[in-house]
């Protein structure tokens, strides 16, 4: 194999008699990461399926991704429009029947607009955007985006956000600490005065997926942070749907 | 002001109307508020053969403000293209919205820096946001996809109270501007000095890429062609931005300009790049143009007479954010994110198509006629009737006095030399600790940390390496490297020198990352150009400029000038900054500034003078400028560049970075820091410690060289006439100067990056 993974590396293959395991970006007006997201799609050995914010039409896909940016511009809240557009209707009520979901960014804050993820995320508690290189601690390898990871592994993915401090209130903190929901922690330094270092939470079937950094930033060497740890969100998807 | 008639059908009274306009030759004009001078206002008359209209005049006064028509400095940048190397790379030059060069495998960048100083001394966020917004539009208008952006500032003393007004909003707006887009940022400047104290410089740049059979240009062809504006609608915000606020000097007695600041809306912008590309990949225009300074007046009458036949427009159908807006202010409006496209009739339908797709306002506002004339109408009536080269291209044109000041031989005679130097080792270990801490020497990160780097996922190198790197090809790892530089300093101790060495410090950033320097944009910050002594550094620097990049082979490919940078009587001190575009062949073969492997070889490169004048040193010791810059020699500076890129591509350096201000102390700081790893250094014989670490001779680089290497390496700088010293090894976690002093990492961590919080947090 060469240095570079091809689109059609060994990985590939899908859902018995569906060919390539297609996974589906969403693009939002003012989505940033949608582009880089397909790359990491690519990377991984899926393929990505572009999928527009005014098309209810999901296209089939395995699984979705809702990628970073400032959907509507974040005006009146981070992901507090785009939690209405035609295609969360039918992103909702496929979620919560079992398709895998990733919210990285913006996605996350879709995520916990649409309620298929608990708490908020307010503005970060310094007032600046933030963005660095974020060392985070993998707390639960068993979701449907992690399973590649082991729990308890550090890594180094690039964080980037105006909005990025996660609060619940202490009950929902609890329960998500009781059945291992939180996801990532921030590790070194908590970024934007998220509540327990919270950096990416998961919901109780482990399908829907949300945290603040970006691991589509993170997927080959010399690029971005420079190192892959974000590869394994993508791998980890690609290993679930092909082992179905 | 200006006479009005509202948004609603015209009142006959007070409509002034080419008609009109004949039958009233004595009519009072305020040509004198829109800042055109008497000289300039009878030459309107004598072009129209009769007196403009309000709108005529108000389309006049913002094209032919200093801002749009360069008529203080045409006469001296016109060397630009008279001394232009020859070089095959340059696609398009200077006089299109942004040069564009080859930059091989099929591909083209675009490129440019401008100015947004005024407006974001007056309202910091907005003026650094649109700024940024300008610039993007610019190089959109070319046909290529923004890919990056940087921001070279400038502010005044760091420990100013205004300076911490001015830069956190400057900075928020770039990144609340900026990040919005998606567009990495990759590098650019911070630097304090006095002399920018209510004259603070915000300069932007934009990549773009593109293939070649992608560019597009601004102009207007083919009769019947339909005249689009999409984007947002027009407001009345930056009405007179390019005249009454870019062109003149400030009066800090006089009302708030603040009206005269355009506001920004990154997300309708992200809009229309996305719209904007998706029109271009099905080659739906002949002729696009972004409204930036002077709006619609701008874009209309340059669309118009950068093309082959005449324009009608019919004002009334511009889609307005305020229905009180005279057809005068909606033509002078500098209403952000907008753009205008020239359309066969055959695609206009599917053109508005993709502009709903994207929520993106467009409206046929006229048509590209056969006659020679831009027309305007107003609910039919005609409110300019002009030949359009007459208000884009034929302004007026100075030759404004110059005069070298009386003041600058003693300037120059004020030899930094003279200054009382470190008399001991710990003396000098203190004041290191000194000029890394400063202002000016110290880790920016707390400005960068605020601005996107990752995104779009091509990012190569940013901040703090000597040049923002992105890769343009995912497959072969083609990519391109920018940096900017300027040293206000040097260039006020010798204006021609100090823009030479600002090319050279830019040209050098760029090899020292592994990358060839293929062409340069410029943004030419000065004060007012009536005063004889602004104009004299003026005219040296370009004339340095212009030498320098035809001694370098890199051409001028565009730029902008700002002049009026002052306040009163005190101009800022003459900085030019220079953007230099460089290429790579695989971006894997980049070389980082960071010191990371244990037990590689220090080499430095070139040679090291006693020149002290103009330097970091003599600035954060002595508060002292005077004396003359460091030498330039571009010859050497070519050769430098030629090594540095050699050794990129054969593997035969793990590190490089280029020797500038502060010296090699400060380069041997910043790569230690960036690479986690000390150094172990030995002053090489003959040389006086303090000028060792301090000088800042040009030319120079140092670079960490594995010890496999060391003989292929010193052997191409031998054969090659390129002095290369081994000055030490990476080792450890402090920064040993053999005999004098020995600095922990930890220590000179502290010191260099907690100043910039400190004053600014």
């Amino acid at each position: 194999m060469t240095a570079r993974p091809s689109p059609t590396s060994t990985l590939d293959g899908g859902p018995a008699g569906r060919g390539n395991t297609r996974i589906g970006v969403v693009t939002f007006p003012g989505s940033l990461d949608d582009r880089d997201t397909q790359r990491a799609i690519r990377r991984a050995g899926a393929e990505p399926v572009a999928l527009w914010h005014r098309d209810k039409d999901l296209k089939q896909v395995d699984a979705v991704v809702l990628p970073g940016g400032f959907s509507y511009g974040d005006y009146l809240r981070a992901g507090a429009i785009s939690r209405f557009s035609p295609v969360m209707e039918t992103l909702i009520d496929q979620a919560r029947a079992g398709l895998p979901v990733l919210g990285i960014c913006n996605g996350f804050q879709v995520l916990t607009e649409a309620h298929l993820l608990p708490g908020a995320m307010l503005g970060n508690n310094h007032l600046h955007f933030i963005c660095r290189e974020q060392k985070l601690r993998v707390e639960n390898a068993e979701t449907a985006w992690t399973a590649d990871y082991t729990a308890g592994q550090e890594i180094h993915i690039p964080l980037k956000n105006m909005d990025g401090r996660y609060v619940a209130d202490e009950r929902t903190l609890d329960m998500l600490e009781a059945e291992g929901r939180v996801a990532f922690r921030y590790l070194g330094m908590n970024p934007n005065g998220s509540l327990r270092d919270i950096a990416g939470i998961t919901n109780e079937a482990g399908n829907v997926v949300g945290l603040m950094p970006h691991p589509e930033h993170a997927v080959e060497p010399g690029i971005g942070t420079g190192g892959t740890d974000g590869l394994g969100f993508f791998t980890s998807i690609l290993k679930k749907l092909v082992n179905l | 002001m200006l006479p009005s008639s509202g948004g609603q059908p015209p009142n006959p009274r007070t409509l002034d109307t080419v008609k009109h306009a004949n039958e009233t030759p004595g009519t009072e004009q305020p040509w004198a508020e829109l800042g055109l001078k008497q000289d300039e206002y009878e030459r309107i008359r004598e072009i129209l053969g009769r007196r403009p209209t309000g709108a005529e005049l108000a389309m006049y006064s913002v094209m032919w403000s200093e801002h749009c028509s360069y008529k203080s400095s045409k006469v001296h940048l016109r060397q630009f293209g008279e001394k232009a190397p020859d070089n095959d790379a340059l696609l398009v030059g200077i006089g299109e919205n942004a040069g564009v060069v080859d930059v091989g495998q099929g591909y083209a960048v675009t490129f440019k820096v401008e100015s947004h100083n005024h407006p974001s001394y007056i309202e910091p966020y907005q003026g650094a946001a649109t700024g940024v917004g300008g610039i993007v539009r610019d190089i959109l208008a070319m046909g290529a996809r923004p890919v990056a952006v940087m921001d070279p500032l400038r502010f005044g003393a760091a420990d100013h109270p205004d300076t911490k007004r001015v830069l956190p909003g400057v900075v928020a707006g770039i990144g609340g501007y900026g990040n919005c887009l998606g567009l990495p940022n990759i590098g650019g400047e911070v630097v304090f000095d006095p002399c920018y104290q209510g004259n603070p410089l915000v300069n932007a740049l934009c990549v773009g890429v593109m293939k070649h059979e992608d560019i597009h240009l601004a102009k207007a062809s083919g009769a019947g062609n339909k005249v689009i504006l999409y984007g947002a609608r027009t407001g009345g915000d930056g009405i007179g931005g390019v005249s009454v606020l870019a062109s003149e000097t400030f009066d800090s007695t006089g009302p708030s300009r603040r009206p005269a600041v355009q506001v920004g809306d990154p997300f309708q912008e992200k809009l229309l790049i996305e719209c904007t590309l998706e029109i271009f990949r099905e080659d739906l225009v002949t002729g696009i143009q972004d409204l930036g300074g002077a709006g619609l007046s701008c874009a209309t009458s340059e669309l118009a007479s950068a093309g082959s036949g005449g324009m009608r427009v019919e004002l009334d159908t511009v889609p307005l954010r305020d229905s009180s807006l005279s057809p005068e202010e909606i033509l002078m409006s500098e209403s952000q994110e907008r753009m205008c496209a020239i359309v066969e009739p055959g695609k206009v339908d599917r053109f508005l198509e993709i502009c709903e797709k994207w929520d993106v306002i467009a409206t046929v506002i006229g048509e590209v006629t056969d006659g020679d004339r831009l027309e305007i109408f107003w609910h039919g009536d005609q409110i300019v009737d002009v030949p359009p080269r007459t208000v884009a291209h034929e302004g007026p044109v100075y030759q404004r006095p110059y005069e070298r000041p009386s003041w600058q031989d003693e300037l120059q005679a004020d030899d930094a030399g003279r200054l009382p130097r470190p008399g001991t080792p710990e003396e000098l270990r203190e004041q290191v600790l000194k000029v890394v801490a400063s202002p000016n020497q110290a880790s920016k990160s707390w400005v960068t940390d605020q601005y996107d780097r990752f995104v779009q996922g091509n990012t190569v190198l940013a901040q703090p390496e000597d040049s923002g790197m992105v890769r343009v090809d995912e497959e072969t790892g083609l990519g391109v490297a920018v940096a900017t530089d300027g040293n206000g300093r040097y260039a006020k101790l010798d204006p021609y020198a100090g823009a030479q060495l600002a090319l050279a410090e830019s040209y050098r950033n760029v090899a020292a990352a592994g990358a060839t320097p293929l062409a340069i944009s410029n943004c030419l910050n000065f004060g007012s150009p009536e005063d004889p002594a602004v104009m004299w550094q003026f005219a040296e620097a370009t004339r340095g400029l212009a030498d320098g990049c035809l001694a370098l082979g890199t051409p001028v490919t565009g730029g902008n000038v700002s002049l009026y940078n002052q306040t009163g009587e005190t101009a800022i001190h003459p900085t030019p900054v220079v953007a230099v575009l460089g290429v790579i062949d695989d971006v894997a073969r980049r070389t980082p500034i960071g010191f990371a492997s244990e037990g590689h070889l220090l080499y430095l490169l070139g040679d090291t003078r006693e020149e002290l004048g103009g330097s970091a040193w003599s600035q954060v010791i002595h508060d002292h400028l005077g004396g003359l810059p460091p030498r330039v020699d571009l010859e050497r500076e070519k050769l430098l560049a030629e090594i540095l890129v050699s050794a990129s591509r054969d593997g035969m350096v793990d590190a490089a970075h280029d020797l500038s201000d502060g010296g090699l102390v400060q380069a041997l700081v910043e790569s230690s820091l960036r690479g986690g790893k000390g150094a172990r250094v030995v002053v090489p014989d003959g040389l006086d410690p303090f000028v060792f670490l301090f000088s800042e001779s040009a030319g120079r680089a140092v670079v960490a060289v594995p010890r496999s290497e060391e003989v292929r390496f010193t052997d191409m700088c031998g054969a090659r006439g390129l002095p290369a010293a081994r000055i030490g090894v990476v080792d450890g976690a402090s920064l040993e100067i053999q005999g004098q002093f020995s600095l922990p990492l930890s220590e000179l961590r502290r010191a260099h990056e907690e100043t910039i919080p400190a004053l600014l947090a």
